[in-house]
């Protein structure tokens, strides 16, 4: 089975690189209110059953993938 | 030999991507210390280790986020056995982030506000003169230390922030003005609750020789090793 992660700064944590890429966007000429600037694991995980899989990303998130401090994420699974 | 020139072993970490152990190591040693380079592979530290410093770098290419990955370490198994048992732990710039990343010190270190590296002196102000890392130091006293880095913005939620202000764990705060990566409450440096183990962002091992540009960072370090001096002569049993 397949996961993917995505990982977002929380809300109203400072996010100077989207700043930036707001900046730039706005310089190509697009009306940009915001940018937020993430980031996307892709995971193959073992086993078929879609529950523990994702119990077993939620884990991977709380431990590793993601700081809870400043960090927000949703984990999306993928049937083969 | 009297007590005062015995020379405590502290204990310097090398990860993959470390790259102020030699200068920390250097400092230590300027300054009193039997310092050892330890590897990051390793599962113990030396015998009779009275302080270890895990310094500056770029560990494990900032993969993930910065910090993150040495956590992994074996080393850091024997690093957090120490710091339980009231070891005193310092960890410089990289070793900051390691030790949030670890959950030893709280809050979590972010790109500068800017996106810019800098590299430069900073003035700090010492908020609290206590062992082991700022005894040598005078409360309020200015300490001019570089900073170089490119992810120093400590952050902390703000009900957290208010508690560790509490506890008096907040020990070092860049001066009005001086603030170089945007870190709330200015903060350049913290301990855990119970104050033996310490984070900062400037560079105490650059600063250990006026020489160099300042000295001030000999307090911290030389506090460092009074604290190991003490500790390993405790009597054993």
């Amino acid at each position: 089975m397949r996961a993917t992660v995505l990982v977002r700064p929380k809300a109203g944590i400072l996010d100077p690189q989207g700043d930036a890429v707001r900046e730039s966007l706005r310089h190509l000429g697009f009306a940009v209110g915001e940018a937020r600037i993430g980031r996307v694991v892709d995971l193959e995980v073992q086993g078929g059953d879609p529950g523990q899989a994702r119990a077993q990303v939620e884990r991977m998130c709380e431990q590793l993938l993601a700081n809870p401090l400043i960090e927000s994420y949703e984990i999306e699974l993928i049937d083969p | 030999m009297t007590e005062r020139e015995r020379r405590p072993t502290v204990a310097v970490v090398v990860f993959p991507g470390s790259n102020d152990d030699r200068d920390a190591a250097w400092a230590l040693r300027a300054l009193g210390a039997d310092a050892v380079l330890v590897w990051h592979g390793d599962d113990e530290l030396p015998e009779g280790t009275g302080a270890v410093v895990l310094p500056g770098g770029f560990s494990y290419g900032d993969y993930l986020r910065c910090g993150a990955i040495a956590r992994f370490s074996p080393v850091m198994r024997a690093v957090e056995g120490f710091a339980a048992a009231g070891g005193p732990v310092l960890g410089i710039c990289n070793g900051f982030q390691i030790l949030c990343e670890a959950g030893l010190l709280p809050g979590v270190l972010r790109a500068n506000a800017s996106l810019s590296f800098v590299c430069r002196d900073v003035a700090v102000r010492v908020e609290h003169s206590r062992p082991p890392f700022t005894n040598r130091a005078e409360p309020g006293q200015q300490l001019v230390i570089p900073v170089k880095h490119g992810e120093g913005c400590w952050y902390a939620p703000p009900e957290l922030l208010a508690e560790l202000e509490t506890a008096g764990q907040i020990v070092l705060r860049y001066e009005p003005g001086e603030n170089p990566n945007g870190a709330a409450a200015d903060v350049a440096g913290v301990t855990n609750a119970y104050g033996n183990v310490m984070g900062l962002m400037p560079h105490p091992e650059h600063a250990v020789d006026p020489m160099l540009g300042s000295g001030d960072g000999a307090l911290i370090l030389a506090s460092l090793v009074d604290a190991a001096r003490d500790r390993t002569s405790m009597p054993v049993g």
